[in-house]
């Protein structure tokens, strides 16, 4: 598969297939660092990520369309009032769902399982609902649209710079809230021992809404950041979790670098390999090759060993 | 040892006659074809039972062995529907008309033993099977389980889903294998046939029940039951834990195959929308309902989802999703013992004051494995 | 002079280290057949790392422990327990889920293997040494109850119950005492006096008084290392083990 190609020809390739999957890579990154929040420090398991991007993306969508009816003149800009939105309006949901549903069964991650799957069918229907279930496109503004050249051959999208920029924010920020300031010591002292977290008053109930809010609200942003590489759909999100699963799993769940290195891995390798083979090819060998990794290293990639 | 109490006998034959003689006397064949679908599913979840309900390994990729399970037997019928005779009008004849359409000009290897139906029948159970034991030596020698296991069985659901679609010229892609017709010369789709596809599917769901509750009635099952609670334990009275576990995901992945192999007699054609993700998840969400560690009690639940199902799309489909997402989260969250767990709650102790002879015969110390599991330790 | 094979078990240069931490470093020890060992020590000593390195639970990064001629350090925990090695964890740790006979019948040695289970006879043999087991530690009229159902105290005893059905040359007890009611501490201790007869044992365990009573030896453990090692008399005497741990 690689027959014609000079090794220089392949870097090139290499380069271009990289930023096309510039944006891919962020929504992945924003997904996964949603979900290495909630699985990786609550142990929790929420199928209905995906549907938590997509509300993000719906959002997005109904910001764009309200800045076109009431505020043209400021479009250039909705894309940030978006992402803000995006993120107030699926962590307020997710703090919502922690407290309806996932605190009841903390004790039971395989149940959680399945009750967040039931949440993402109920919440699959209501876009449906509102929405239709048709899908809906986004429009960019035009400043967004263009390209930045650096060589002749390479250009780099500013759309996708922009989400870049974006995402390296947010995961300094959740880095900053885990691992260096101490809402991350109380995460991990609530899930070491709920009942010692809670005498040494530390308010258990308040750090899981919170933590899982935070989760669903980075969600939100990977939904934003979605319409501008694919149509909203009321399903969309469901092709979503398993690579977002994986990559979290294959990081290590409780290491945010982790996270993003895999992120990055997955997502290059897939546009990369992309390009040579049909898309859906290279989706499977990209999912076999990180199954086949797991299973050498199961505990994920950056990982210390720790007495068990 | 007892191995069947009076009421498990009870049960069971209530269970026999309902399957045997009131869905046959109750239902025109259009309906009992159906049902005859929703029970193939049973297999699967008399699979989960064992290896979810007892030994808290919940695999989302049943999917997975069930579609493996249909697709082997749809080769058979696919090729013998595929004579020279009969696809005369396609450039290559003689090859199933997908692979004609696909410009593929001769029949691919793999598809070749899949002339016998002898083949075609141990492939049924033996490629789940082997794939299942795969899966397991890999993941449960090096202690992958909980969580962990779930996500990576959904990722092979996802991967079979887009590898079918992905290269329909050897699978028939999304659409599936359809427009099978005879298995060796008898023609599946009058409804006598239905009828009788029917009769041999319920014969072996009710052989597939026995089968698991004699499994469970041993040591093995109460191992799996320990595993589940305390695997260290186990582990440190000399078990090789891997062993049983990869025993029990190789069983279901069996007794999977079975089940898709009668859904694809059944219903005349195997498509990759019963492989994926979603029906694999669903498959467990039966289970659920059903009561996780109850043989009986899954099938019922299997049924009643199916059919609950079938008759809110026909009515309201738009509602659909709402109804089926509010039962997971009302089965998970309020009862995780599913419907057999009201039973057992509320109408078994009746039926004992009712009819005490059945209380007596019950094996002396035998645990009650009915219960709940709760954390299943993530690794 | 013994070479190690004398002995029933031998730790040499035992060491282990979790990203940096020598848990336990360069650790020596010696057991005689049929000797009482105690290990002591302050909290973080790794007195529970070492029984987790030599049933297995914990890979060694250096050294070796040779238990009659098998090394196992290079064995699976099951191989280890066959071997003739049982290990009592710190929490009492039975099946839940099943009653008291069932949790003595799955320990019973026999159909251990997948194929072995499925074939499994509960016959008279199994019957009566379940039931011998079950008077031994006191849990003669419980044997239908479900073991969730059962005090601490008898959960511990159920669990050592699980050890004895073994029969294991070498008997490893995490702090078999601890968290006991005054009455149930006296029929723990009888019960761990018969069950220690005629096979070597290793405990640990914080209770002084106890301790007297069983040792024979005394293995003091420092971060990671033995500060002493003897009688019980010695050790008490030994004014390091005083500074960092029994002068508390």
């Amino acid at each position: 598969m690689l027959a014609g190609y000079s090794l220089g020809e392949l870097g090139s390739i290499m380069a271009m297939q990289g930023f096309a999957g510039l944006i891919l890579f962020s929504v992945f990154v924003l997904m996964a660092l949603g979900l290495a929040v909630i699985f990786g420090q609550m142990g929790v398991i929420n199928m209905a990520h995906g549907e938590f991007m997509i509300l993000g993306a719906y959002v997005t969508f109904l910001t764009s369309k309200l800045f076109t009816t009431y505020l043209p003149q400021a479009f250039g800009v909705y894309f940030f009032v978006a992402v803000v939105l995006a993120f107030i309006v699926a962590g307020a949901l997710g703090m919502l769902v922690e407290w309806a549903l996932i605190r009841r069964l903390y004790k039971r991650p395989l149940d959680t399982l399945l009750a967040t799957w039931g949440l993402s069918l109920i919440l699959q229907q209501v876009y449906r609902s509102i929405f239709g279930a048709r899908e809906v496109g986004v429009d960019q503004p035009d400043w967004m649209m263009g390209a930045m050249n650096i060589t002749n051959s390479i250009q780099i999208p500013i759309n996708g710079l922009i989400v870049m920029v974006l995402t390296t924010f947010i995961a300094i920020g959740v880095y900053l809230l885990i691992f260096r300031m101490g809402w991350g010591k109380q995460v991990r002292a609530v899930m070491a021992n709920r009942a010692m977290a809670g005498a040494v008053g530390i308010d258990t109930e308040r750090v899981d809404r919170i933590t899982f809010g935070l989760g669903c609200g980075i969600a939100g942003i990977a939904g934003s950041a979605f319409t501008m590489i694919g149509s909203t759909s009321p399903t969309a999100g469901q092709l979503y979790i398993v690579d977002t699963f994986l990559i979290v799993v294959f990081g290590g769940a409780a290491s945010l670098a982790g996270t993003i290195a895999s992120a990055f891995a997955i997502s290059q390798a897939r546009s990369t390999l992309e390009f040579f083979l049909s898309g859906s090819m290279a989706q499977v060998i990209v999912l076999l090759a990180v199954i086949a990794i797991l299973m050498i290293r199961p505990q994920g990639l950056f990982v210390l060993k720790v007495r068990r | 040892m007892t191995f069947l109490t009076r009421k498990d006998m009870l049960w069971f034959v209530v269970l026999a006659l309902v399957l045997l003689i009131v869905f046959p006397l109750g239902l025109e064949t259009f309906r009992l074809n159906l049902f005859g679908k929703y029970l193939t599913y049973g297999f699967v979840v008399l699979g989960l039972v064992l290896c979810w309900g007892d030994a808290g390994i919940l695999s989302l990729g049943q999917g997975v062995f069930f579609g493996l399970g249909g697709y082997c037997m749809a080769m058979f019928l696919k090729l013998e529907a595929s004579t020279p005779a009969a696809t005369k009008i396609q450039s290559t004849p003689g090859i199933p008309d997908f692979m004609d359409w696909n410009q593929l000009t001769a029949l691919p290897a793999f598809w070749q033993p899949f002339h016998s139906l002898a083949f075609s029948l141990v492939a049924v159970v033996a490629v789940p099977t082997l794939l299942a034991f795969g899966i397991g030596l890999a993941m449960f020698t090096r202690r992958v389980g909980g969580t962990y296991f779930a996500i990576i069985t959904q990722a092979f659901a996802a991967i079979l889903t887009i590898l079918i679609i992905g290269q329909q010229g050897y699978t028939g892609g999304v659409n599936g294998m359809t427009d099978l017709r005879t298995l060796l010369g008898w023609d599946i789709r009058t409804d006598h046939a239905k009828m009788i596809l029917y009769f041999v599917n319920a014969v072996l769901l009710l052989g597939a029940a026995l089968l698991s509750h004699v499994v469970r009635r041993s040591k093995l099952g109460r191992i799996l039951v320990a595993m589940r609670d305390k695997e260290d334990r186990v582990r440190f009275s000399g078990y090789n834990v891997a062993h049983f576990k990869i025993f029990v995901f190789c069983f279901a992945a069996a007794l999977a195959g079975v089940g898709g192999a009668m859904f694809t007699l059944q219903v005349g054609f195997m498509s990759p929308s019963f492989v994926g993700i979603v029906p694999s998840i669903e498959l467990v969400i039966y289970c659920a309902v059903g009561g996780r560690t109850s043989l009986l009690g899954v099938i019922y639940g299997t049924v009643l989802v199916c059919a609950a199902r079938a008759a809110f799309s026909e009515a309201m489909p738009q509602l659909w999703l709402f109804a089926m997402g509010s039962l997971f989260i009302l089965v998970v969250v309020a009862f995780p013992t599913g419907l057999a767990g009201v039973y057992r709650t509320y109408l078994d102790p009746r039926l004992d004051r009712l009819l005490p002879w059945l209380g007596r015969g019950r094996a002396p110390t035998t645990a009650t494995v009915e219960r709940p599991m709760h954390a299943a330790a993530m690794e | 002079m013994q070479t190690s094979t004398d002995y029933l078990l031998a730790v040499e240069g035992l060491t282990v280290s979790f990203d940096g931490f020598r848990a336990v470093d360069d650790l020596s020890f010696y057991l005689d057949r049929n000797e009482i060992r105690v290990i002591i020590g302050p909290n973080g000593a790794g007195k529970t790392t070492v029984l987790d390195l030599i049933c297995g639970r914990t890979r060694a990064t250096a050294g070796s422990v040779n238990f009659k001629g098998h090394e196992l350090t290079k064995m699976r925990e099951h191989e280890i327990v066959r071997a003739g090695v049982g290990r009592k964890f710190q929490t009492p740790s039975i099946y839940e889920d099943l009653t008291v006979f069932e949790n003595l019948e799955i320990s019973y040695p026999r159909g251990r293997s997948v194929f072995g289970a499925l074939g499994f006879k509960r016959d008279a043999a199994v019957r009566e040494r379940v039931e011998q087991i079950a008077r031994d530690i006191f849990l003669a009229d419980h044997l239908d109850q479900l073991a969730e159902y059962l005090s601490h105290g008898q959960k511990q005893w159920l669990e050592i119950g699980m050890l004895l059905i073994q029969d294991p040359a070498l008997l490893m007890l995490d702090e078999p005492v601890a968290g006991m009611s005054v009455s149930e501490r006296k029929k723990t201790a009888e019960l761990l006096h018969r069950v220690i007869q005629d096979r070597s044992v290793l405990v640990i365990e914080h209770d002084m008084g106890f301790v007297e009573e069983i040792a024979h030896k005394v293995t003091v453990l420092y971060q990671g290392r033995v500060l002493s090692e003897g009688s019980v008399a010695r050790v008490k005497a030994d004014p390091k083990v005083v500074e960092v741990y029994l002068g508390h």
